[in-house]
């Protein structure tokens, strides 16, 4: 058993780190992808040698990023294979089909055009070089989007049914995979992409006034980041707000653990700034809190839309008490239950897999009647006590406030930063506002990956929501194996990474002196 | 459309994508020229030339494994999570290949452009023997067995239980390494051919690039033929599949030979694969200005690899044998996805030609200006 649990978190780690390394680019393909088509676009309206200088500037960064994005891209699909293999099996029904259609339907546009985006000038005519390029950030958005509806899946797991005699989920709904959860996820992370890319932008063109190198072309730059930036985040918002929504429908222990909140109230207000007590377990009377500032009714409007709603906490879902919008307790299934079914579901199984080698028909049907009804707490099966069912709830607290904090003070970023850009004078006198915009770069991937880590954090120890949890969905490998390939991956994404930025940074400095030549030309 | 005509097309599919997966390797085949290039104008324009397409060979290679997620999970999960470290060092080479062509040349990329090459070195050949050693594997077994009911284990759940060295009994298996070192040499030999056809204005390296793809192209044609000798003498197992699921498995001597006879247009394929490689390679390398011969010796490879997964997954025959537990084995029946699944992954793959088309007529597009020493030095983008 130590064994076992040491290769669910060697296995963990491994996906963590892949995972918190490929979101380190994908969000700047995503928007960076955007704002070079928009900039070749001007470009070949109005003809300018400028706008072709600065969609070439922004497209050689897009270059080095893409490269680094699709490598540990692969790394994760295939992970689903060798550490997790048993999830392979067990829901590969249902969650091999995004895969492949990302595959097939969006992969290979990216791939193909962007080829023609990075080569084809003078090769191709300018229109389609501009459609390469417009299809390279559509490739993208559509490979977000079958990820996206993939995870979502496994937060809200929809349009399957259980085959006792396989041992394993198949789907018999495909539209059901576009849930209310899928299309927030979707918008949620691509919108966020936006957002990221408007900070990229907007913090090198900062860097380059400050540099005094090229004034026109950082403007035009910080005009194109900005619009795109600030749409993309008032669209993650919304879409946030959403997913907040859905999240306290499909999995209100992770809302519960977002907020540190162990005892739910009506008009339950929001922590804006806190220190969750590490002492607090669901079953101790501790305080939630060492030190906490909250926002009346704020989690009730969040969550539910109604300053007077009950929120339950992470006790009371434990206990099994919600209150529904008729002030009526509801899912009284208690945690100590759903084990205590989940173990009968599995029970309903092994005794199904019997008769089904006997030949006895009537023990089949009547082991899948029962299945049937214990299914839906099939994984709390494998947990031996309450406390295996609950999120960390520590990291996904401060993950949370992380990310909403971040994200409050980029919607102010993006309002002063176009603000600034249509006041020239006013930009360029201030040089602690270029510094600001610079020193923004990193917080903003830290924004976006404090939501990756809310999302995947919170939803422990859950590979499949309610059905299969971590530690049931690995594979069958040595620690030592895990262990060993974890630190190969660390070390060399870091090596890779340390490249991209060195190579970034050289390439701005360089690209930006190249740009005004143009300007001075022109 | 039945569950059984579903699962015959997505093997189809498989090998349509395998088969392109390996002509595709020719980018691979060409890095692994780089450290026997001592020229660094020409290391350029090998990197040049194969860098417009590398994306190509990658997203196959994930498309060929998200579709075998889809249609094949048993697989996907037995295979991958078993044999560990082979999946393992194939995906490590490949990561390092992906931003290799775009750093190696950039100012500030840290550790020098020789790494980088290095890297591509390593990617070219590491890559192409291993996804041959794992291809190798669907003929000859793999030391695993799989039993559902461990899922209800909670101290053991994991279903599919591979032997104890996970992937490195296949690596250092000489059987599985002939049809490797096979792949390596063909993906070499393609990689010559390719760049013959892409690359002017360089009479030397013209003639270079022939005399390497004939010794790399003799060199395959002997490990391959030394591999279909293996195949065709190989005992290979006859599955039929029972309504719960569990395989009736008969050990077949000269399984895969006769699968080549039973199913002729299996080995008609194969006939006219190896005879278009052929002539490719003995043309292109005994005519003087002739360069299409990497596009008879890639239709030939694809046509070669594409009868090789049918006789691997046809005519009721284990497509992954299981060398612990016959029982264990893998067949396109049991190994499949739901009908479901594969009914409405179907209606996903009527995009398959019009993605074809669209690579084709980007590719034509990219290549009807070849890859000169001269376009190197002016173009705003280069590796």
């Amino acid at each position: 058993m130590n064994d076992l649990m040491t290769v669910v978190d060697w296995s963990r780690w491994q996906f963590a780190l892949t995972a918190i390394y490929h979101w380190l680019f994908v969000p700047l393909t995503l928007g960076l992808s955007l704002i070079v088509a928009v900039m070749e676009s001007i470009y070949l309206k109005t003809k300018s040698e400028k706008w072709l200088a600065a969609t070439k500037f922004w497209m050689t960064l897009f270059g080095i990023n893409f490269a680094i994005g699709v490598a540990t891209g692969l790394i994760l699909e295939f992970e689903f294979g060798t550490n997790w293999s048993n999830y392979s099996w067990f829901v590969g029904d249902i969650f091999g089909a995004p895969l492949a259609i990302e595959g097939l339907v969006a992969f290979f546009m990216e791939a193909t055009f962007v080829a023609v985006m990075f080569f084809g000038w003078g090769k191709v005519s300018p229109r389609f070089h501009l459609a390469s390029t417009w299809l390279t950030w559509l490739g993208a958005s559509i490979s977000a989007l079958w990820i996206l509806v993939a995870n979502a899946w496994m937060q809200y797991p929809v349009g399957m049914v259980f085959d006792p005699a396989q041992m394993r989920n198949v789907m018999d709904d495909f539209w059901a995979l576009f849930s209310g959860i899928a299309v927030n996820k979707y918008m949620h992370a691509v919108f966020s992409g936006w957002a990221l890319s408007g900070v990229f932008v907007i913090g090198v063109s900062c860097w380059i006034l400050y540099k005094k190198r090229n004034i026109p072309f950082a403007l035009r730059s910080i005009k194109v980041g900005g619009w795109i930036g600030l749409a993309g985040l008032l669209l993650t918002m919304w879409t946030g707000d959403g997913s907040a929504v859905e999240v306290t429908k499909h999995q209100p222990m992770k809302l519960a653990a977002m907020e540190g909140l162990y005892h739910g109230s009506v008009s339950q207000g929001i922590v804006a700034a806190g220190i969750v007590n590490p002492d607090k377990t669901w079953d101790n009377d501790e305080d939630e809190y060492i030190f906490d500032i909250e926002i009346p009714y704020g989690l009730s409007i969040l969550a539910k839309h109604d300053p007077y709603a009950f929120v339950p906490g992470i006790a009371d879902i434990v206990n099994g008490i919600d209150i529904n919008e008729n002030g009526d307790t509801v899912n009284t299934v208690s945690y100590a239950e759903r084990i205590r079914l989940g173990k009968l579901s599995h029970e309903a199984l092994r005794a199904y897999d019997i008769a089904r080698a006997s030949h006895d028909e009537k023990g089949m049907e009547k082991a899948a009647a029962d299945l049937k009804t214990y299914y839906p707490y099939f994984g709390y099966g494998y947990f031996e006590s309450v406390d295996e069912a609950i999120p960390p709830v520590a990291v996904t607290f401060y993950a949370f406030r992380v990310m909403v904090i971040l994200g409050s003070y980029f919607l102010l970023f993006f309002i002063v930063a176009l603000f600034a850009a249509y006041r020239t004078d006013w930009l360029q006198r201030h040089k602690w506002l270029q510094w600001a915009a610079v020193i923004s770069i990193p917080f903003m991937w830290l924004c976006s990956e404090a939501g990756w880590m809310v999302a995947e954090v919170g939803r422990q120890p859950w590979t499949v929501q309610d059905l299969l949890p971590t530690k049931a969905a690995i594979s069958e490998i040595s620690s030592a194996s895990v262990i060993t390939t974890f630190w190969m991956f660390a070390v060399i994404f870091t090596v890779l990474l340390v490249a991209e930025v060195s190579i970034m940074l050289k390439q701005i400095n360089k690209n930006s002196q190249k740009n005004l030549e143009t300007d001075n030309a022109h | 459309m039945t569950l059984e005509y579903l699962q015959n097309y997505w093997w189809m599919l498989i090998s349509v994508l395998g088969g392109i997966l390996v002509f595709l390797l020719f980018v691979q085949g060409g890095q692994s020229m780089l450290l026997g290039t001592s020229s660094k104008e020409r290391r350029d324009l090998i990197i040049n030339s194969m860098g417009r397409k590398w994306e190509l060979t990658f997203t196959t290679l994930v498309t060929f494994g998200g579709a075998f997620f889809a249609s094949f999970p048993l697989f996907y999960s037995t295979s991958f999570g078993g044999a560990y470290w082979l999946w393992i060092l194939i995906l490590f080479s490949f990561i390092v290949q992906a931003v290799s062509y775009e750093y190696r040349n950039k100012a500030g990329n840290v550790y020098g452009t020789k790494t980088y090459d290095t890297f591509l070195f390593i990617n070219g050949c590491v890559g192409c023997i291993l996804l041959g050693v794992a291809v190798s594997m669907f003929f000859f077994g793999a030391q695993f067995t799989v039993s559902r009911g461990n899922l209800l284990d909670p101290g053991s759940p994991v279903i599919s239980q591979w032997a104890s060295s996970h992937g490195f009994e296949a690596i250092f298996n000489w059987k599985n390494l002939i049809l490797g070192v096979a792949v390596l040499f063909l993906a070499r030999m393609q990689g010559a051919l390719y760049m013959m056809n892409n690359i002017t204005d360089d009479p030397d390296f013209f003639n270079i690039l022939k005399n390497k793809a004939l010794v790399n192209g003799g060199i395959f044609v002997v490990f391959f033929l030394w591999f279909l000798a293996m195949l065709c003498t190989a005992t290979g197992y006859t599955v039929t599949t029972n309504p719960d699921y569990s395989l009736n498995v008969v050990e077949t001597p000269f399984k895969y030979f006769h699968n080549f006879t039973h199913l002729w247009w299996a080995g008609l394929t194969l006939l006219i694969g190896v005879v278009a490689v052929l002539f490719g390679l003995l043309k292109s390398c005994f005519s003087n200005h002739w360069t299409k011969g990497i596009w008879f010796t890639g239709i030939g490879t694809f046509l070669a690899v594409i009868s090789l997964f049918w006789v691997a997954g046809y005519n009721d025959t284990a497509f992954y044998p299981s060398l612990l537990d016959p029982a264990s084995s893998l067949s396109i029946r049991n190994a499949s996805s739901s009908e479901f699944t594969l009914k409405a992954m179907s209606y996903v793959s009527i995009v398959i030609p019009f993605v074809l088309a669209y690579i084709a007529y980007v590719w034509k597009s990219m290549d009807k200006k070849k890859l000169t020493p001269e376009e190197l030095e002016t173009t705003t983008h280069k590796y």
